[in-house]
């Protein structure tokens, strides 16, 4: 196989999404449009970012091309979780912010202990799984502390009474958000290979390349992953909420729901 | 209160415990409080009532900064709340809430919110105060009934050494025995020196608490003054 798809084989693997458009048509579900356009919508979005890699990769093609692009990736992951946690004032700037923390902080550890060569190849991937999946995290921390906020005000509001100022008062509750936010990343590192057979290493393999190679590949990616959600979690949360405490210690109005602007 | 004179300002003491100047709260369409033009007395049990939505819980949330006035100005002991470090004036202006709301952990715990050094016998003083015995600061505060709940946030509100109570609805969830019991408290603490804001929809707790009152009324002052100015002999 050695990694070669090509046209067949990708038309070969729409056999399943078939299978999802025919059980929604038969149980009613009426998402076949929905599915239909991820399906497109993922077929062009890859075929660009292809193409683009296939430039950006090029060793004729100066890496600054490659560090725009990660810019890119830094501005619209903060772009993103601003969109899903509407109601924390100057949230695009903490995910600004927190991910390029994020770029840094990995990129020091992947380049700074040789893990990887800085290339073009190297750079846009990794700044990507990185971002991609601390992103989720991210959101995951900014939507919660809104709700938990909101539902838990009365509790934050009596040890504001006791004199306690906002980082206190809210401690225990940006505890709970970050436990929620980091967990799904800590199980997936725990079920690594037993559950979770992860992109980059079953990419690899199918690519052809010795599976222990792939498998330490893969085991470097995910420690860097790992820390690089700790790190966006921690700032986007203690950013968040301290956007939402005014200056003199009182708790914002706020919405039940994160994606209400409140 | 400032005077102005002979091309100076002196400041004279200002009696009142709380003064609201014009004082209105939320987006003009949706006033809580509607150009409150107020005074709470220096001593005693002031009891502030009036129907549902009348603004009682936000002029009292006003008193120790939870909210701000979207105009007008809270002063305290003639000082201006805005000028005042939210923070010392909260442990200065106490709360308890309507629902006891308890932090995990032990009693002990919970008064070690308030005053970090708590130790176990300013915590069994501080629970006398508050009515409770001794063996409740290792009880775990989750587990308490909504009346002993209430009364260990007295005792958690108390552990500020604050010189100034303010009790919104604090007995609405709790039956008519613990109600009974805190409203002795309360009397307790006004008797120690300490002055009580208490905020009521009951007239006959009003009847029983108040040495003044103040009735709201849409956000307004309805009426004020001592108890039997506005309550009468009935």
């Amino acid at each position: 196989m050695e990694g070669d798809v090509g046209v067949l084989g990708l038309a070969a693997s729409l056999v399943l999404v078939v299978v999802s458009l025919v059980i929604s048509l038969r149980l009613k579900l009426r998402v076949e449009r929905e599915v239909v356009v991820s399906v497109v919508r993922g077929l062009v979005q890859l075929l660009i970012v292809g193409a683009a890699l296939q430039i950006i990769i090029d060793p004729d093609t100066p890496i600054l091309w490659s560090w725009l692009w990660v810019v890119g990736i830094v501005v619209f992951a903060a772009a993103t979780i601003k969109r899903r946690a509407p109601s924390v004032p100057g949230l695009f700037w903490i995910g600004l912010v927190a991910n390029a923390a994020t770029a840094v902080v990995g990129f020091a550890v992947t380049f700074g202990l040789s893990i990887f060569p800085v290339e073009g190849r190297t750079l846009v991937p990794i700044a990507g799984m990185l971002i991609g999946n601390s992103m989720k995290s991210g959101i995951v921390a900014a939507e919660r502390l809104v709700e938990a906020l909101a539902e838990q005000r009365a509790e934050v509001e009596a040890r504001l009474a006791l004199g306690q100022p906002w980082a206190a008062a809210s401690r225990p509750i940006v505890r709970g958000v970050l436990r929620t936010a980091l967990s799904p990343q800590i199980e997936n590192t725990k079920a690594l290979g037993i559950v979770f057979l992860p992109g980059a290493m079953t990419g690899l393999i199918l690519a052809g390349v010795d599976p222990v190679d792939a498998v330490l590949v893969q085991l470097a990616l995910m420690y860097l992953i790992l820390g690089a959600v700790v790190v966006t979690t921690v700032i986007t949360a203690f950013g968040a909420v301290r956007r939402l405490f005014t200056d003199d210690h009182r708790l914002v109005a706020l919405p039940r729901s994160a994606r209400d602007t409140g | 209160m400032q005077l102005q004179g002979c091309g100076q300002t002196r400041r004279v003491a200002d009696p009142a415990l709380f003064s609201f100047g014009s004082v209105s709260v939320g987006p003009q369409d949706a006033r809580r409080l509607n150009g409150l033009d107020a005074e709470l007395p220096p001593g005693g049990l002031t009891v502030v009532a009036g129907p549902s939505g009348s603004g009682k819980s936000t002029l009292l949330r006003l008193c120790n900064r939870l909210e701000v006035p979207s105009e007008g100005t809270v002063r305290h002991r003639g000082i201006d709340l805005a000028d005042r470090d939210p923070l010392e004036l909260r442990r200065e202006v106490a709360m308890v809430f309507q629902r006891p709301v308890t932090f995990a952990g032990s009693v002990l715990d919970n008064l070690r919110e308030a005053d970090a050094g708590c130790d176990e016998g300013r915590g069994a003083e501080l629970l006398e105060r508050a009515g409770l015995d001794a063996a409740f600061l290792q009880r775990d505060a989750g587990e308490l009934s909504g009346g002993e709940a209430q009364r260990a946030c007295l005792a958690r509100a108390l552990a500020t050494d604050p010189r100034v109570m303010l009790m919104d609805e604090p007995t609405s969830a709790l039956d008519g025995k613990a109600t009974n019991v805190l409203e002795q408290l309360a009397r307790r603490l006004v008797d120690d020196g300490t002055p009580v804001v208490w905020v009521t929809h009951s007239e006959e707790q009003m009847r029983r608490l108040a040495d003044h009152v103040l009735l709201l009324e849409d956000g307004r002052s309805d009426r004020s003054g001592s108890a039997e100015e506005v309550l009468g002999g009935g």
